[in-house]
């Protein structure tokens, strides 16, 4: 079974007297264990179809199956179930819940988890926050925290409530690029592991170390193809520079 | 969702902001705090009113004459002498459901002692009206039914008398002159300080009822009758005992007026009662307004608050809040701000009643179900006005939510 199956998705907005077409159509299917980079200019389109796979909103018209549901059509407290249990959110701004310690952060999903098929809380999250590399920080708060660490903490609540697919909306877009390439380490050990990941970015450099492109112009998929040989950010931290200078 | 980190996510989120915490709380503080004091003041306050008409004696009847009628032409209230000595002997005779009668003979007399002189009421009355009334004695002895019957010029003197004859010595033994008549003091009553109507019950002198009307008075009409019932319960046949016993004594035709009219203290009782009862709804219903603005307080800031923490709020929801997550945070948060100022207040309502009870003399009654109303009154308060806030911050689009800054 596919975690996405996306039929002739669209979604349109009304702005007062006009539609706005945000989406036209998408189809698209993503396999299990896939690294998916969805790119695109603003305003192609890319972070509506994020929205629209992260349950956060509807399609006006098509079909969406995530892990065999079909969500296209549940209310806002289904949704809300769906995003817990599926999906793992990272973002650009990081959005961790200021003056609470990265532990509270990483349990906050299970906070809101009603099927209690994730035994022991806090062993998880311990466990969580030690395979992103913060098992010594877990007391910190997110202002004490570099922003690599944050966004670090971010992918630890992620893969807390083992989602069947991780979404991260421009995870590097507030990083530097050797933190950035640090945060794709850590994406491309997850994808290593099993881990279905979407990828949302405008940076090619970044989009690279997916194992497939899909492009986005005008609401439309206008490139889907593997990436030949994809990247390993394992293999440019070790040959980064020493004085971290630009890209190798 | 777990209560536990509900409401450890309430506390952590009030504790952030602790001034503007303090301040949302103070208007429930300050009406929770009003509501405690002033019903602990009235509750008092009754509790004393209704002590002070135990005070009067114990299930007391008063017998007075009604108005005379000339022609159609009615005059006040015992204006007719209807009642007479006999009709004491009668109701001592034969009533069954009377303990004590006694018939209050009243002067108004200047009394003279040695150098000073007092006007006072002199009451002429039978030994039991002690009991009916209830005095007890602070120095020397009541008189005896040996005093009555062989009209003793014997008195005893209220508290305001002796003070004002005697400042300072104990007037035991010594003579008095009331109207010229010649009187022994044998005993001091205690103290029963000022009736419930503002009037001083120690500006008195008892005497042998006897010796009053044969000696100050005109020797036959009886101003009042006291009596009191052998039980509380029996009161009403009391009464109608005394009603048959002294229309058979008056000779009153069947249908005729009784000429004589019959009280107990429940009347006043009640009346007091309504009357204190009124003020304390009146005074609450004042600080249950400061209750309602203090509870518009909290929906002011529970606002502020959510539109603050939008953020959070979707942070919260791309993580699989259900809205009635959200609902239930703001409303437990809402709900915990104003049972924390309501437990302050109750503190500083009780620590404000004592305060007042002891500036202004009167007594204080904390009563633990006004305590337990207020506690769930204040919750209430912090629900009602918390969930138009709540829900607005249930109802954000979790999109919207994130992307807020």
């Amino acid at each position: 079974m596919d975690p996405i199956v996306l039929r002739d998705l669209s979604r349109t907005f009304a702005m007062g007297d006009t539609a706005v077409h945000a989406l036209r159509g998408v189809s698209l299917t993503v396999a299990r264990g896939e690294f998916v980079a969805i790119m695109g200019t603003s305003g192609s389109g890319k972070s509506t179809l994020m929205n629209l796979l992260g349950c956060l909103d509807q399609p006006t018209a098509g079909d969406y199956v995530l892990d065999g549901v079909h969500v296209s059509r549940l209310d806002r407290r289904q949704l809300a179930d769906i995003r817990n249990q599926k999906i793992g959110f990272v973002f650009q701004g990081f959005n961790l819940l200021p003056r609470t310690s990265a532990l509270e952060n990483v349990e906050l999903p299970l906070l809101y988890d009603r099927t209690g098929r994730i035994a022991d809380p806090r062993r998880q999250a311990l466990a969580a926050l030690d395979r992103v590399g913060l098992g010594d920080r877990i007391h910190h708060e997110p202002a004490r925290l570099s922003g690599g660490q944050q966004q670090r903490v971010a992918i630890a609540r992620a893969l807390i409530n083992q989602p069947a697919i991780l979404l991260a909306d421009e995870p590097t877009g507030n990083l530097d690029t050797h933190t950035s390439v640090e945060v794709m380490a850590v994406f491309q050990e997850l994808n290593r592991q099993g881990m279905t990941i979407l990828l949302v970015t405008h940076e090619p450099d970044i989009a690279c170390y997916a194992r497939r492109i899909i492009e986005l112009r005008d609401g439309r998929i206008v490139r889907d193809e593997p990436v030949a040989g994809p990247r390993l950010a394992d293999s440019d931290l070790a040959a980064w520079p020493v004085s971290g200078g630009g890209r190798p | 969702m777990k209560w536990r980190s509900l409401i450890l996510a309430a506390l952590r989120s009030i504790a952030r902001n602790k001034l503007r915490s303090l301040l949302t709380m103070l208007g429930v503080i300050i009406g929770v705090g009003a509501v405690i004091a002033l019903m602990a003041l009235g509750r008092g306050s009754q509790a004393d009113i209704q002590a002070q008409i135990a005070g009067l004696g114990t299930n007391l009847l008063i017998i007075h004459p009604t108005s005379s009628q000339t022609a159609g032409v009615r005059a006040g209230s015992g204006t007719l002498n209807t009642l007479e000595i006999g009709d004491v002997v009668i109701l001592e005779e034969n009533a069954t459901l009377l303990q004590d009668v006694s018939p209050v003979i009243r002067v108004q007399e200047q009394v003279i002692a040695g150098s000073s002189n007092w006007n006072t009421q002199v009451n002429g009355v039978s030994v039991s009206y002690r009991q009916i009334r209830n005095h007890l004695m602070e120095s020397g002895e009541f008189f005896s039914e040996r005093d009555v019957k062989t009209r003793n010029k014997v008195a005893v003197l209220g508290r305001t008398v002796a003070n004002e004859l005697f400042p300072g010595q104990d007037p035991v033994g010594v003579q008095i002159r009331i109207r010229n008549v010649p009187f022994t003091v044998i005993g001091v009553l205690q103290s029963k300080g000022q009736s419930s109507m503002g009037q001083d019950q120690d500006d008195i002198i008892l005497a042998p009822w006897s010796t009053v009307l044969y000696r100050l008075s005109d020797g036959k009409t009886v101003r009042t009758i006291m009596a009191s019932a052998v039980s509380e319960e029996q009161m009403d046949e009391a009464k109608a005992e005394i009603r048959t016993l002294l229309r058979e004594a008056h000779r009153i035709p069947a249908g005729g007026d009784d000429g004589f009219d019959i009280r107990d203290q429940s009347e006043i009782n009640e009346m007091l009662t309504r009357i204190t009862g009124t003020l304390t709804m009146l005074l609450s219903a004042i600080a249950g307004v400061s209750l309602l603005v203090g509870g518009i307080g909290i929906m002011n800031i529970m606002l502020v608050s959510v539109t603050e923490r939008t953020r959070e709020i979707g942070i919260r929801m791309a993580v699989g809040a259900r809205p009635g997550d959200i609902l239930l945070q703001f409303l437990i948060e809402a709900m915990i701000l104003s049972l924390i100022g309501g437990i302050i207040g109750i503190l500083a309502g009780v620590g404000g009643a004592q305060l007042l009870g002891a500036l202004m003399g009167t007594a204080v009654m904390v009563s633990p179900l006004v305590i337990c109303g207020s506690v769930a009154f204040t919750a209430a308060v912090g629900i009602f006005f918390g969930f138009y806030p709540a829900r607005k911050a249930s109802r954000l689009n979790p999109i919207d939510a994130l992307r807020y800054e």
